[in-house]
């Protein structure tokens, strides 16, 4: 396979990849909405729940790893599709965007769980 | 029914504009029979394509009231009652009135790698090839295609990317994959892999749902995408 | 523009999917800006969670949760066309995650205590 085709075929691969883990951690995260938001959120409830838990830090964690391979590639997608952007330029703006996910997310699973 | 109906025709190419005619109704009338009633007795300058009239040539093919279709299987009692809408396929650029040329379409099935490339050395035994394996049954699946292009005409992808090889080429190609005495797999996969290729595909399944011959390209694509992501993640060349 | 060929559940599926994506990928760094205000102490975030009181945001956040369970259903259908055999109940398929999100959003409004 050439270089091109096997870049393109890995990310896609990346993409699904990466929805199948967030298929997992979406579930938990939608029951955990589901089930937090009874009674109203506050502060103290929220982080009572999550500071000091490895399991869960470690759970958001991954979470964030994935959801930045994941978005990224997806708007990479759209941007081709509805503005014809494609080039070398346009990889390189998914990849800063999924450097930016993974730092923020990664900042605010360190602020919750901290 | 009224005893005629209203067709508005294309006319012209890329610029144009709609012409409207009026054609008496028949029984077990089709599109084509409307549109070779305008030509025969209307206005003999109108350019159309079509050959064996019975679905077998796909060279018909026309979009009837904005939807792809093969027009000499299309019976325009079932359309309903209303104006009926003739214009040539989308995705392919206008030559004349209701004909558009198919090259870009047919370039992209050598494009996919559509052609048969021999891994026996001539004079050699013929393959055996179960019909019951699971691979002959694969093929068999998309091999009816007629090359309509329907389902290139319906596909938002190749509209979006004019590279995009689109539905026919790639379930072509994916027959090819599933042929076990074909030698070009590599540069096949090669070839349909990627942005331009399968794995552009939304399985908006446009093309299933249009396909006249009742194909399914979005399964045939699908099974490019696992082939060369297989074929990706081994390495190779 | 009329478009009668994209008149099929599938490709609707797709549509619900490309914009539920789309709004999900742009509300993704205001979702990590706000639960990053718990770095600021509890007061902060307690701030911020007040703030989310309000009958809009209430209803903002329905609507996120129904875009991501939209989104996680039509992913999960999306994966079994491109990874398993095909199954010839499509219709079913994008019927089943509409049915999830629907589900998902009326779920939200009664814990949330608004229905």
């Amino acid at each position: 396979m050439n270089f091109r085709a096997r870049a393109e075929t890995i990310a896609w691969g990346a993409q699904r990849a990466s929805a199948a883990v967030l298929g997992v951690c979406v579930l938990v995260h939608l029951a955990t909405i589901l089930y937090a938001v009874r009674g109203g959120l506050t502060a103290a409830e929220i982080l009572g729940r999550t500071r000091g838990s490895a399991a869960l830090a470690l759970f958001y964690g991954l979470f964030v790893v994935a959801v930045s391979i994941h978005a990224p590639l997806g708007l990479r997608t759209i941007a081709r599709e509805t503005f014809g952007w494609r080039g070398g330029a346009l990889d390189l703006a998914a990849a800063a965007v999924a450097v930016f996910l993974v730092w923020f997310g990664w900042r605010a699973v360190g602020g919750l769980f901290g | 029914m009224s005893a005629t109906i209203e067709a508005r025709i294309w006319r012209g190419g890329a610029a144009g504009k709609f012409e409207t005619f009026s054609v008496p109704r028949r029984e077990s009338q089709t599109v084509l029979d409307v549109v070779t009633f305008i030509q025969r007795k209307l206005d003999p300058t109108l350019s159309y394509r079509f050959a064996c009239r019975v679905g077998m040539c796909g060279s018909c093919a026309m979009t009837v009231n904005g939807r792809p279709r093969w027009t000499c299987r299309t019976h325009v009692a079932r359309l309903g009652d209303g104006p009926l809408t003739v214009e040539p396929l989308a995705n392919l650029p206008r030559i004349k009135d209701l004909a558009v040329d198919m090259a870009p379409f047919f370039d992209k099935w050598a494009k996919a790698g559509g052609k048969f490339v021999p891994s026996a050395a001539e004079g050699a035994d013929f393959a055996r090839v179960e019909p019951e394996s699971e691979a002959r049954r694969q093929a068999d699946a998309g091999i009816e295609c007629i090359g309509c292009a329907v389902c290139y005409s319906a596909c938002d992808l190749v509209s979006w990317n004019p590279d995009y090889l689109g539905p026919a080429a790639l379930n072509r190609a994916w027959t090819l994959v599933n042929d076990v005495r074909d030698g070009g797999q590599e540069a096949r996969l090669s070839a349909v892999a990627g942005d331009a290729g399968c794995h552009a595909c939304h399985s908006q399944q446009s093309c299933r749902e249009h396909c006249p011959k009742s194909l399914n390209p979005t399964a045939s694509i699908a099974g490019l995408k696992r082939a060369s992501l297989r074929a990706a993640w081994k390495g190779g060349a | 523009m009329n478009r009668p060929h994209r008149n099929h559940p599938a490709w609707w599926a797709f549509a619900v999917h490309r914009l539920s994506g789309l709004a999900l990928a742009l509300f993704l760094p205001l979702h990590f800006w706000a639960l990053g205000q718990a770095i600021g102490g509890e007061a902060a975030l307690d701030g911020f969670l007040r703030w989310t009181e309000n009958p809009l945001a209430k209803f903002a956040e329905t609507g996120l949760v129904v875009l991501l369970a939209a989104h996680l259903a039509g992913g999960l259908r999306v994966l079994a066309i491109e990874f398993l055999p095909w199954s010839p109940r499509q219709k079913a398929a994008v019927a089943v995650s509409a049915g999830f999100a629907l589900a998902a959003g009326l779920l939200f409004l009664f814990n949330v205590g608004v229905a």
